[in-house]
């Protein structure tokens, strides 16, 4: 065996190969068939799709890093069960392009905080988290409120997510922008229930009917968190000790 | 550095900033999104300002011949200028964001330093700003001196470092803007990733053609270790990165893999980025800055390949470790933890064969700091590979995940082993490549040593505290079979860590200080009376062989 390499680090190509290979494997064996084995996922027939208003709040969230200190992935672990709710399912994500499981709970779990708090008290603890949780080490994100929300490209951000595999369809697309204004309260909201389901919540979510602000997609996004589907909630599965 | 460049060369090279240019030029006029916009400016004025630098050396006269016949050192010299000076922004963005952590109000109110934004910045800073521009310097120099020969070519070695450095600023530049795909340690967006993929196939290429130009008939140890973090990473980079655009002319794009899959392909790239970027990348620096050191050969040719294809193969199944009790299939995270628990193995016999190669120069440890900064770097190279096999355990990891003990085990491995190790080369590498005898002050290594080690201890020993702490109390029940602690209890109790790790931090920042210091004070300084204390292979006599 050391002859055998002895000979091999004479060669530069061969040991650029013998990298490549040797590297390969753990990846081909554990990743690909992941995107093969139907268990993998599980089926969930209820399962709606992120509003337009809603991927922009993600997208609020992803900017912001919110994920380098809340994971939305509920262990299955007793305790986890019991703080934050049923255990995540892998379906639960499987519209999150990237996923935001995160790897840090310097802040709790969010992947069922949506109906948890009122839109009132989310607006009112990203603006001063410390008005309503005098201990809180989160940073204030006040300029939310101020913020007008950008939707006139949501058509395009949609049509990349279909891109990668989440259906939505032509009338979606087209539709996105008057969608996401008429969600946040600002306009009628016609052919957006029609579109993703009469479960959708349309409201002025940053107490501010006058315009569709940054807050609007946020709070939004945070209160549809773990309400994509009920699958978790009928899953009989018992947590570990 | 333009004069060293042949006149066609200095052509090449202003035809590369003019295309970049013109691209910075598009995406700030075509742009669908202003963050995109305010990217292309700065990637114009990037290529400008490099222009200009070109254009005022253009009519230079050609350089001598002479001087293929030399090791061509100036790529490694700029990049360790940039290494220290990234050092101290890395650093320093790190201890503002842990005092952050105890004081919230250090966000000023202001959108761009929340700590949502502020930390890749200081991930990015460290890992790639720091920890990459030291392993470029390092791998220029060492496969230089290993294989006896130049780089193959002039300008490919400028286009890695410059564009490399191009990719950092254009990182940490858009993370306080918002531009950030949220991909842990692959933060960067699209046309960034892109950008990093051409700079990092041309390092690629040219590591490969110096390496087929050597003069000796065996690849020396560090050399695969290079050719490990290089390939490896390229790999890695390419494949958690593939994601579509909302536009060409638009900052954000989707990622091509969603949900399991993208957690699993995420930290196959995150455990692996510490795999080949941090652990590979510096092996292949301590292969061989610590036995020149040291002098003294390396302890076992066996151990140095067991541990190497160990490290290359077992490394890579090791990430779903980053996933238990998730809804990852439980398979995958049997089979992560299963090879974490090996992977001790190739990981302690590289330290282990560090530290048996100094058997013999244990006096000179004693007496220089530079060799010191390496050999602690291997003991908390050890420790951290055992402290990580020991939390891929699945019953450890349900108390340690999303706790800080994490955190204190990266900054055990950040600090201790790659920090360290990249001091004591650059300790190694400076006075040798600047023709000085010495460093400029022996006291201010020394001080550095001693600051290094105590903000590292200081850091992890209070994050494994928080950590462990605030495990439990989320686990707690108290009598009624309820859980006693709400959550805000739990973020309360880390307050007194969070001062200490910040103090520890600052330790370590000051102790950086010193070395940038020393650095630019031994590069300024008399060149040498006499040889430099450790000999440079000269490559003029064994060229005429």
């Amino acid at each position: 065996m050391f002859g055998l390499h002895y000979r091999l680090e004479k060669h530069g190509m061969a040991l650029v190969l013998g990298i490549i290979f040797v590297a390969s494997i753990g990846g081909l064996v554990e990743i690909a068939p992941l995107f093969t084995i139907d268990e993998t996922v599980e089926d969930a027939p209820d399962m709606r799709l992120y509003t337009p208003l809603e991927v922009a709040g993600r997208n609020i969230y992803i900017r912001e890093g919110c994920y380098a200190c809340h994971s939305q992935m509920i262990r299955t672990l007793r305790d986890e069960v019991e703080r934050y709710g049923p255990y995540s399912l892998a379906v639960e994500s499987k519209y999150d392009h990237p996923m935001q499981w995160g790897s840090k709970r310097t802040g709790p779990d969010l992947a069922r905080i949506g109906g948890k708090y009122s839109d009132e008290w989310q607006v009112t603890h990203l603006i001063d988290p410390r008005a309503v949780v005098p201990q809180s080490i989160m940073p204030s994100y006040r300029f939310l409120a101020t913020t007008a929300l950008r939707t006139d490209d949501l058509g395009l951000h949609l049509k990349a997510l279909s891109r990668v595999g989440v259906p939505y369809t032509d009338d979606m697309i087209a539709n996105a922008t008057k969608d996401a204004i008429a969600q946040a309260g600002a306009d009628g909201s016609e052919g957006l229930s029609s579109r993703y389901g009469d479960a959708t919540q349309a409201r002025v979510f940053d107490g501010n009917p006058g315009r569709v602000t940054e807050m609007d997609a946020l709070v939004a996004y945070l209160q549809i968190l773990g309400r994509l589907t009920d699958a978790a909630h009928a899953n009989s599965q018992p947590a570990e000790e | 550095m333009v004069a060293q460049l042949t006149r066609a060369e200095r052509q090449f090279a202003l035809l590369t900033l003019g295309l970049l240019a013109l691209c910075g030029l598009l995406m700030a006029a075509g742009a669908n999104d202003d963050l995109f916009a305010l990217h292309g400016g700065l990637i114009l004025a990037f290529a400008v300002g490099l222009g200009f630098l070109v254009i005022s050396g253009l009519d230079a006269p050609e350089p001598a011949d002479g001087r293929l016949a030399e090791y061509y050192d100036d790529p490694s010299r700029v990049a360790i200028v940039l290494t220290m000076g990234w050092a101290l922004f890395g650093l320093a963005v790190g201890d503002w964001v842990a005092w952050m952590l105890a004081y919230p109000q250090l966000t000023f109110d202001a959108a761009w330093a929340s700590f949502g934004r502020i930390r890749p910045i200081h991930t990015t800073g460290v890992i790639f700003g720091f920890g990459g521009n030291a392993l470029i310097a390092t791998s220029f120099h060492v496969v230089q001196r290993t294989c006896r020969t130049r780089l193959a070519g002039q300008f490919s070695p400028w286009f890695v470092l410059l564009g490399y450095n191009l990719f950092c600023l254009l990182a940490v530049s858009g993370y306080p803007l918002g531009i950030t795909q949220s991909k842990e340690y692959a933060e960067p967006e699209w046309y960034v990733d892109l950008w990093l993929c051409i700079v990092w196939v041309t390092y690629l290429v040219l590591y490969i053609r110096t390496l087929a130009r050597r003069r000796e008939p065996h690849i020396y140890v560090a050399n695969w270790y290079y050719l490990a973090f290089i390939i490896v990473v390229a790999m890695l980079h390419i494949v958690n990165n593939i994601a579509v655009p909302v536009a060409w002319n638009h900052a954000r794009a989707y990622s091509a893999f969603g949900g399991v899959q993208d957690a699993m392909t995420q930290w196959w790239y995150g455990h692996n980025a510490v795999a080949f970027f941090l652990t590979a990348g510096f092996l292949g620096m301590m292969y061989y800055y610590l036995p020149v050191r040291a002098q003294r050969p390396i302890f076992s040719y066996r151990m140095s390949i067991i541990s190497f294809w160990g490290i290359t193969f077992m490394y890579m199944w090791a990430g779903s470790h980053h996933l238990h009790y998730t809804a990852l299939p439980h398979w995958v995270q049997t089979l992560g933890m299963t090879f974490s628990l090996i992977l001790l193995v190739p990981s302690w016999g590289s330290a282990a064969n560090a530290l048996l190669t100094l058997n013999g120069a244990w006096h000179r440890v004693r007496d220089d700091a530079t060799l010191r900064f390496m050999m602690v770097a291997a003991i908390f190279y050890g420790l951290t590979t055992f402290e990580g096999s020991f939390m891929a355990i699945r019953a450890v990891n349900s108390l340690s995940h999303y706790t800080d003990w994490t955190v204190g085990h990266v900054h055990a491995g950040a600090l201790g082993w790659v920090a360290l190790i990249s001091f004591g080369a650059l300790y190694s590498l400076t006075p040798a490549l600047w023709g000085r005898a010495r460093m400029h002050s022996a006291w201010a290594v020394e001080a550095h040593f001693w600051l290094a080690l105590a903000g590292t201890l200081i850091y992890v020993f209070s994050m494994w505290n928080s950590g462990v702490i605030q495990g439990l109390m989320w686990r707690t029940y108290d009598a009624g079979g309820t859980l006693a602690y709400p959550f805000i209890d739990t973020v309360v109790a880390m307050h007194p860590y969070y001062i200490a790790r910040a103090v520890g931090g600052a330790l370590f920042l000051s102790g950086a200080a010193i070395g940038a210091w020393n650095v630019w004070m031994t590069i300024r300084g008399p060149a040498a009376a006499s040889q430099p204390a450790v000999d440079d292979r000269p490559l003029t006599v064994l060229a005429g062989e």
